[in-house]
Order: structure tokens, then C-alpha cells, then sequence
């Protein structure tokens, strides 16, 4: 166990706790952060640094099968920027889709301490706890696709509510998942059942079912809040990238009114269009969305902001990623799992002299700076679809220095500087407090995750350390310390000691006659038995089980 | 057989690439065997079958009945004491194995490589640069109603490819199995596999790039010459008559096998075939899958992947990953006389290598971990004995098409697992060295305990 620590005379960014940039000192104790210490505790002074939460990241793409794919996909990304061993740490490479140790390692020196793996299919589950087993540092859980999964749209379709729910609660607990994920829901039947195509519509019929988008968005967020889940339901909803689609995410919320629902990378589903072009061309519906997030304390979001750059587009919403491929995708993954998935890959960039990347940029920023509960509208680049999570400081920037934003914008297409709220009228600056608030409270609280994201006592010992640079992109690039479960991983700059996180998973209650409900189902459908289906707990390792509200 | 009998339902067997997970085997524990094994293939039921533990020392050096502590520390003293030292194999054992195995390449500095790079290789180089539309084995069981098979005889290597996930199976969209399907055989010679087919197309030998090539320009309307025919021996009536059926499927499929991937064009042949399967979704969706041979094999390449981010032939002396096929690919480091140290874990490449290459193993002290006597063994300065996966060791394995399945041993074994072997020596070698070795400019660290 590491020794107590006493972190002395830091300012304190706190927000969950009400404590903005006051001076505090903070004990650390058997992971966890305590009262007080002895006298024998280490002592870190942090007179004139800034002392957060460790940053959680509430999407992110670093873990399973299809991040596998798309890093065998890339060599080139990888042999521009590798990642040297040292005495203690691995060795790997970067690029867009790093390596899982280089993974762990540059979320740590970047001073985050949890990240959430945001789609795996549960027949790859096994793939992603192995990965993240090799994700040093950081604590991390995932998202189980459930939004196009065939046994579920059967239940649902024949009306068996109580069977949906206890099917959606045993698939959590098979897969050792966090959270249910919907991505595009009704799209793989048509995908991989109607040649390739896609669902447009939140009415339109589902391919083979009698079922229709909104059906299954609603029954699964409804299940998901029923069953008291820390996340309920994370969407990605019907249509991304498509001009015109925020009326698809404003139904979408809409039709889970009431309901705890959290909206992923929205910025990609706040577009409208321009009719009468050969190809619709998109606008920024950014106060329109925002308005609504504003006004429904049950909805949340994260941004999706896209960074100028190389990303990698990956998605279980294949006929999005078939899409991006005609856009100088010269190749692409397809890869299909049986009645759970469909995943597209395609290497992109953005590009500040593209019209529809521009826009893109402007829109992610104009929903940060229009947001009036950060909260609630978190921060994510739904790494690396947006850009790479290695990114986040100069997001950060941009969010904090206006004069930095305004900068940027003369870089930038002019047809969008023409049209942005960004270039007249949106001056907000984020405050310390607010990226404390989108970059680690408001993440933490949105996951049900009581321990992360605060400093008081009782929390997890995870706490990042930055000196004040004026520059924020340079102050949040390298903490000078990193404390995870009370152990100095990072001290002035540099690796002390490596670390294994832990992985964050739900356990919901189900009824155990479920599995006679979805054995036969398995045995006729599936290519892999029933009995060799569920993730047992040697793929766990260092783990915690997240209660649900009735546990 | 004795009356202690126990039956083990839904176990894997592990003998080839399709990881069949609904092997139902009974076992006479005291008799220490598999008696039989239900719903395994021909190689299955042999695999299990044939499975004894045999009368053979845990550990030899040199020949010599050694102790486990001796042969851990001859091991390490190798590797440790090694300027090129080259790991391989990796394709038919755990993926918790091989998880270790890439840590200690890491740990040492050396070059890591596995058998994909005698067998799929070039598919794992053409994925790198067309990228593949593909899915798992499920999907072809429940939606493929054309597949067409390249270059391989699964009815000889992979019989229960064609029974369990492709050929006779029904699934949720092809209601009546086989009579829904069209199955196409393409290969150089009329093989065990032809019956099977609706189609049998016979290429000549090292025509197979010419014969994709010419179907992907069908496919986007362009015009071919009927000289196609003297060129390939498929004649272009044949060809147009295949590119329409694939436009027309409604979920087709394209697996290849070594026979395309091994002879002339190599990765071009693999590029050409993942290529075609892409262009096809412009039309319907088309998914293409290397048909994998070893149990594990895939799971090495993601292991490999995930930790190095490149899938074989990874070196890491530079204190980093760098790839290189041609380089690092073991043949290579071998013939070359490059390796002066070679750990194979789980594959005898003494049986199939080049000569050049397996005269260099005779040259440098080789450590192997197998459950058998084999070539590779015999030649080796450290031979490990140690349990099999799947039949005596737990753990994960990737069947060819990603999906990862857990092992359930029937078997205990009196040897250690490829895993336990592996991190005994990982300890050492991080006694020796006080660490990874990180390379200070152009010198080596000298090893503590060598020092």
C-alpha cells in the first residue's frame, strides 16, 4: 500500500463540493482521501499549483475489437509517434489509436484517472476487458451495444416488457458492462439485411421487425432507468453527420421526456440544412439543441468537439462510416457481429479549410459556450472520431482564452466564420471551475460514480496536480503531479510508478428464468453456446462493482 | 476404461482456427484420456483422441533431464545474454501465454513474431492497406446466401467450417440451409471441397491475382478480353456469370485460404481479394474473412496488435515497437544469421522452415515450449514440456473471426502451462536486468547478474 500522502497549501478546483480555487490541503490515505494524517505522510507542497479531481473521460474509443481493427488498420500513424519503454513502463505507440499501454499511460500524464470505453459488442466483451487489463493507470469501464440487438427487438416486439428489462439486465451482467449503449438503433437490419442501407426516419420500420427507432429507444432507456443504473442509457442517436438531422435529436429527447437519458457527441447530431444544393448543405442548429439540454434537467450530453487534424472515424453505426469512405476514405473496415453490431473504420482528417469541417469545430464550441449547466453538456472529442483524446488540453484552451479562439476562426473557411455565433456575440470564457466541472465533476456525477470527481473525504484518492500556466494548453498537457488510488504514478513531470486501475462495472438484479428465455435463442442463432457466452470474473481483475440505485 | 468417468460439455476444441465451442467430451479421469468427444470433426475427435500426457521430463537442457529451476535460469541467462534474441510461435496457445510472451520481447529488447507470418501474413499486410469488410461466423450462418470459397479445402482443414458456420447450417435468414445458398469453390486443383460446391472454378496455378483483378473490373461494368481465358484457364463467360451472382446476393461472402495467400502475388492476392469484397458493397453487402489455421493464430495478431499496435514481425530494440515484415519476420532474422537466440513457444518451425533458416537454429541456443517432442525441440539448448490449451490449460482463445471464447480444460496436467512458464522466466529476466532494458544510446545495459 502506498504511503500517506499530505498535499499542502493547493489551490482547490472542487466544484462537487462547492470549493473554487481555495487554498486546502488534502490527506490521502489507503487509496482514498481522508481527514487527516499522520505526521509521517509524505508532503507535496502545491503552493501557487492547481489541485482537480483526476479527469474522467465519459466517451472515448480505447479498448475491443473494433479499436484492435483500426490500429492494425494504421502502421503509419503508429510509426510517427512511438512510445518508448522505460525501466518500469511498456513500451507502445501513439497515433490516433494507441496501443493499450501507450493508452493508459498518456491519459495519466495528461492527468485523467478514469475513462469509458463507449461501444463493444457484448460477444467482443471479453476483447475489451482483456485490452483494458492492459490499460495501465487509469480506472475504466465500457458500453454494451444493446440498441440494435435481435433477441431484445423480439421481446420488445411481441410485447414482453418484463422479459425486455430482464433481458437487458442480464446481457449488463454477461458482458461485465457498465452501461447500455445505443448506436443508431434499427440500422443493422437494414445495413447488413437491405443492402446496405440505413434508417432515416425515428418512425420508419425497422428491416424485418415491426418495430420502429423510437420503440426501441424508449423501451430501452425506460428499462434502463427502471433497473436504477448509475448511466441509464448513453445514445448515439438516428442520422449523424447528416444535414438536417437535429430534428431527429430533438425527437429523440423528446421522446424520452421524463427519463434520464444521456445524449453522446451531439455536436455530430446538431446539424441542419440549406435546401436546393446539389448535396443539402449543413448549418449549425447549436442554439436550438442547446435550448432544449438547457430546459430538461433529465437530459445530458457530451460534445464530440472535432479538432482540426488526423482522427480515426470508428463507429458501430456502419452505414456512417460507409458514408465517410466516398469523403477520401481510401480504406475502410467493415465488421459485422451477429444479431448485436454492425462497426465501421475509416482513417480521416479534418481539415480548417473544408466548409463542413469548419463547421463542425464552430458547432462543438458553440454548444460548450451556449450550454447554461456544465453539468450537464460534458466534455468529449468521442476520441479519436473528433480527434485524439491527446487533444484535450488545446480544447481546453479554446474553451478558456478567447482571444486564443478568435485566432483560430481567421484560420478557418470564411463561409463558416461568416455564419458562426463565434465570431460576434459568443465571448464566454470558461473558468478553472467550469473545465473542473466538464472534465471530471460533471462526468463523474452523470456516471453514478459517488467516489470520482471530487476531493472530499471518502472520494477516490485520484487527484491531478497542474501549475497555473497562462497558456491552459500547455498547463493542462502535463500535471505536475498524478496521485491514482492515493499512489504517486507522476511527480514533477515524470513516472514514479506504474499502476493497475480498476474496472468499473453494474451488476443489475435479473430473474434467473431470463436465461431460459434467451438460451434457445442462442442455441438456434448464435455460433457460440449459451454456456460459453457470459464473461466470468477471471477477466476482471482489479475491479468494482457500481451499484444501482436499488442495490 | 475405468468407471471414473466425467463429462465436460460446451468445451473448445482447439485443433484449428474455427474454435468449435460445443465439444461435449467424456473422460476417463482415471485413465487420464478423452474417450470421445461429441460433435468434433474428423481433426477434433483425432485431436482429443489422441491426447496423453507423455512419459517425458518436465525440462531438458541440452538433451539432459534438467530441473524447472535450471531450465528457467538457462533460459534467461540465454535471452538475457543475447544481442538478438527473436520470439515466435504463439499460434496455438493462450492468449494470457501470449500476453506475457510480447512482455518479455518488450523487457529484453528483442524481436517478436508469430506464425501468421508463414501463413496469413500477407493478409494481415493487405488489411494494412485496403482495410477488410468482414463479420463474424454468425453472420454467415444466419445471412450468407452466396459464399465462395478461395484457395482453401476446408473439407480437409476446417471440416466443420462448412457444417457449423457456412455451408449446411440454417440460419435466422436462410431458413433452409443448404438449399439456401449458392456456394462457390474457386481453387488451382479439384479438391476434396469441390463436391460441396454448386460451383467449382479451376484456375491455373499462380492466376489467381489475374482472376480477382478481372472480377473487381466486372464488377464496376468495365469490358475484359476473352483472352482472360488463356491467361487464367476460368473463361470470361465463367467470370461475368460469378461477378453477377455476387452483385445479385443478398449477404455475400469471400473465404480465402493459404492457397492465395502463399503462392504468386502473395499480399497482392489477399489486397485484390478484400478489395473486391469492398467494391461489392457498392451493390449489396459483401463481408471477406481469411480462413485461419491454428487455434490461436488470431488471437496472436490482436495480443501482438493491442500491445504493439502492428500484428507480427514487431522488434523492439529501439526501446519501441517497429514493424517490419521481411526484417523481423522470423524466416528472415534465421536465414540471415541475424538471431543469435530464438524462444518458440507452441510451434516447431524446425518442420517447415526454409533450410537456411533451420541450420541457423542448429547454430544458436533455441528455447522451446511444447507439449510434444518435435523437430524444433530436439534441436533446442532448453526444451520445456509443457500442458495443452484447451485440453489441460484454461484461458482465452480468438477463433478466426475475433470472437474470443474461454477454454474449459477436461484434463489436469502433471507439466505447466506455456503461461506459467513464461512468467517464471519474466521474473528472472527482470532480476537480471533490475527492469526493462532501455536502450542507452548505442550500448546495452550489461545484466545485473552477469556482471
Amino acid at each position: 500500500m502506498a504511503p500517506a500522502l499530505r498535499i499542502v497549501n493547493g489551490k482547490l478546483y472542487d466544484p462537487a463540493n462547492g470549493i473554487e480555487g481555495e487554498p486546502r490541503d488534502i490527506c490521502v490515505q489507503d487509496g482514498k482521501i481522508v481527514a487527516s494524517v499522520g505526521e509521517e505522510a509524505k508532503r507535496i507542497d502545491a503552493t501557487g499549483l492547481v489541485v482537480m479531481p483526476g479527469g474522467v473521460d465519459i466517451h472515448c474509443h480505447i479498448a475491443g475489437p473494433k479499436v484492435n481493427l483500426a490500429r492494425k488498420l494504421q502502421p503509419e500513424d503508429h510509426r510517427r509517434d512511438v512510445h518508448p519503454r522505460t525501466k518500469f513502463t511498456r513500451s507502445g505507440v501513439g497515433g490516433t489509436v494507441p496501443s493499450t499501454f501507450a493508452t493508459g499511460y498518456r491519459y495519466a500524464a495528461m492527468g485523467y484517472t478514469t475513462a469509458m470505453e463507449a461501444a463493444a459488442p457484448p460477444l467482443g466483451a471479453r476483447h475489451v476487458l482483456e485490452e483494458l487489463h492492459d490499460t495501465p493507470v487509469i480506472d475504466k469501464g465500457f458500453y454494451v451495444l444493446m440498441g440494435n440487438n435481435v433477441l431484445l427487438y423480439q421481446l420488445l416486439q411481441q410485447g414482453r416488457k418484463d422479459e425486455f428489462k430482464q433481458a437487458l439486465a442480464w446481457w449488463l451482467n454477461a458482458a461485465k458492462a457498465y452501461a447500455p449503449k445505443l448506436v443508431n438503433p434499427g440500422a443493422d437490419a437494414m445495413w447488413k439485411g437491405r443492402r446496405n442501407s440505413n434508417i432515416v426516419d425515428l418512425d420508419e420500420k425497422i428491416e424485418g421487425f415491426d418495430l420502429t427507432p423510437r420503440k426501441v429507444i424508449v423501451a430501452i432507456v425506460e428499462a434502463a432507468n427502471e433497473l436504477g443504473l448509475p448511466h441509464p442509457a448513453h445514445i448515439h442517436c438516428n442520422n449523424l453527420g447528416h444535414s438536417g438531422n437535429w430534428e431527429t435529436t430533438l425527437e429523440t429527447m423528446r421522446a424520452c421526456e421524463g427519463l434520464k437519458v444521456h445524449l453522446t457527441h451531439i455536436q455530430f447530431h446538431s446539424y441542419g440544412s440549406v435546401k436546393g444544393k446539389v448535396r443539402d448543405n449543413p448549418t449549425s442548429k447549436a442554439r436550438e439543441i442547446s435550448q432544449y439540454v438547457n430546459s430538461h434537467p433529465n437530459v445530458s450530453a457530451d460534445v464530440g468537439q472535432v479538432m482540426f487534424g488526423k482522427s480515426t472515424s470508428m463507429t458501430a453505426d456502419a452505414p456512417l462510416a460507409y458514408m465517410l469512405r466516398q469523403f477520401g476514405g481510401h480504406k475502410w473496415v467493415n465488421a459485422d457481429t451477429e444479431h448485436e453490431s454492425g462497426c465501421g473504420i475509416i482513417p480521416f482528417e479534418y481539415q480548417d479549410k473544408i466548409y463542413t469541417h469548419a463547421l463542425q469545430w464552430a458547432i462543438g464550441l458553440e454548444l460548450f459556450l451556449l450550454s447554461e449547466d456544465p453539468w450537464r453538456m460534458v466534455f468529449s472529442t468521442d476520441h479519436p472520431n473528433g480527434g485524439s483524446f491527446m487533444s484535450y488540453p488545446r480544447l481546453i484552451r479554446l474553451l478558456m482564452d478567447r482571444e486564443y479562439r478568435n485566432e483560430q476562426l481567421k484560420t478557418l473557411n470564411p463561409d463558416v466564420v461568416r455564419d458562426t455565433p463565434l465570431a460576434d456575440g459568443l465571448t464566454r470564457e470558461y473558468s478553472l471551475q467550469e473545465i473542473a466541472i466538464i472534465t471530471r465533476a460533471g462526468p463523474a456525477r452523470l456516471l453514478g460514480l459517488a467516489d470520482k470527481g471530487h476531493l472530499g473525504v471518502g472520494a477516490d484518492a485520484d487527484i491531478t496536480i497542474y501549475e497555473n500556466h497562462a497558456d491552459r494548453e500547455r498547463m493542462f498537457e502535463a500535471p505536475r503531479y498524478v496521485i491514482k488510488d492515493g499512489e504517486l504514478i507522476i511527480e514533477d513531470h515524470e513516472f514514479r510508478a506504474d499502476h493497475a486501475g480498476r474496472v468499473l462495472h453494474v451488476a443489475p438484479p435479473y430473474e434467473a428464468q431470463i436465461e431460459e428465455v434467451i438460451r434457445p435463442f442462442f442455441e438456434e442463432f448464435y455460433s457460440i453456446r449459451f454456456a460459453n457466452y457470459a464473461v466470468d470474473d477471471q477477466y476482471l481483475h482489479r475491479h468494482q462493482v457500481v451499484a444501482t440505485t436499488s442495490q | 476404461m475405468s468407471d471414473n468417468i466425467r463429462i465436460v460439455k460446451d468445451a473448445t476444441c482447439t485443433f484449428c482456427g474455427c474454435v468449435c465451442d460445443d465439444m461435449d467430451l467424456t473422460v476417463d479421469v482415471d485413465e487420464k484420456r478423452i474417450i470421445k468427444a461429441d460433435n468434433a470433426c474428423i481433426l477434433g475427435k483425432a485431436w482429443f483422441r489422441e491426447h496423453g500426457h507423455e512419459e517425458r521430463p518436465a525440462a531438458l537442457i541440452g538433451g539432459n533431464e534438467a530441473s524447472l529451476d535450471d531450465a528457467i535460469e538457462e533460459a534467461a541467462q540465454i535471452l538475457v545474454n543475447a544481442r538478438f534474441p527473436i520470439i515466435y510461435g504463439l499460434s496455438d496457445t493462450t492468449c494470457e501465454a501470449q500476453r506475457v510472451a510480447v512482455g518479455i520481447a518488450d523487457m529484453i529488447g528483442g524481436t517478436l513474431d508469430t506464425t501468421t507470418s508463414v501463413c496469413h501474413g500477407p493478409s494481415g499486410i493487405a488489411f494494412e492497406a485496403v482495410g477488410e469488410s468482414t463479420s463474424t461466423l454468425g453472420e454467415l450462418k444466419n445471412r450468407a446466401d452466396l459464399i465462395v470459397f478461395w484457395g482453401g479445402n476446408p473439407a480437409e482443414s476446417h471440416p466443420r467450417l462448412f457444417s457449423r458456420y457456412t455451408v449446411t447450417c440454417k440460419g435466422m435468414y436462410i431458413p433452409r440451409g443448404r438449399t439456401d445458398r449458392t456456394i462457390v469453390l474457386v481453387d488451382v486443383r479439384r479438391t476434396p471441397s469441390a463436391p460441396v460446391a454448386d460451383i467449382f472454378i479451376q484456375v491455373k496455378p499462380r492466376r489467381d491475382f489475374e482472376v480477382l483483378w478481372a472480377l473487381r473490373a466486372l464488377v464496376k461494368g468495365r469490358k475484359i478480353d476473352p483472352s482472360i481465358e488463356q491467361t487464367t484457364g476460368v473463361a470470361l463467360a465463367t467470370l461475368e456469370d460469378l461477378a453477377g451472382r455476387m452483385k445479385s446476393c443478398r449477404y455475400g461472402a469471400l473465404l480465402f485460404g493459404m492457397g492465395l495467400t502463399m503462392t504468386r502475388g502473395r499480399h497482392f492476392n489477399s489486397g485484390a481479394i478484400l478489395a473486391l469484397a469492398s467494391d461489392l458493397n457498392a451493390f449489396t453487402h459483401f463481408v471477406a474473412k481469411p480462413v485461419r489455421g491454428h487455434g490461436n493464430v488470431t488471437g496472436a495478431d490482436n495480443v501482438v496488435s493491442w500491445q504493439t499496435g502492428f500484428p507480427f514481425a514487431v522488434n523492439f530494440a529501439k526501446g519501441y515497437p517497429r514493424f517490419n515484415p521481411g526484417e523481423f519476420t522470423t524466416v528472415d532474422t534465421l536465414a540471415r544469421g541475424e538471431a543469435d537466440a530464438a524462444m518458440i513457444i507452441a510451434a516447431d518451425p524446425a518442420s517447415n522452415f526454409p533450410q537456411a533458416a533451420i541450420e541457423r537454429m542448429k547454430q544458436i541456443p533455441v528455447i522451446v515450449l511444447d507439449p510434444k517432442e518435435s523437430h524444433t525441440s530436439r534441436l533446442a539448448r532448453v526444451a520445456f514440456t509443457t500442458a495443452t490449451y484447451g485440453i489441460n490449460v484454461a484461458g482465452t482463445v480468438y477463433r478466426m473471426d475475433d470472437v474470443p471464447i474461454t477454454l474449459r480444460p477436461a484434463l489436469e496436467s502433471p507439466y505447466p502451462s506455456d503461461e506459467q512458464i513464461l512468467r517464471r522466466l519474466r521474473t528472472r529476466l527482470r532480476e537480471l536486468l533490475g527492469g526493462n532494458r532501455v536502450p542507452d544510446k548505442m550500448s546495452w545495459p550489461v545484466p545485473a547478474a552477469a556482471a
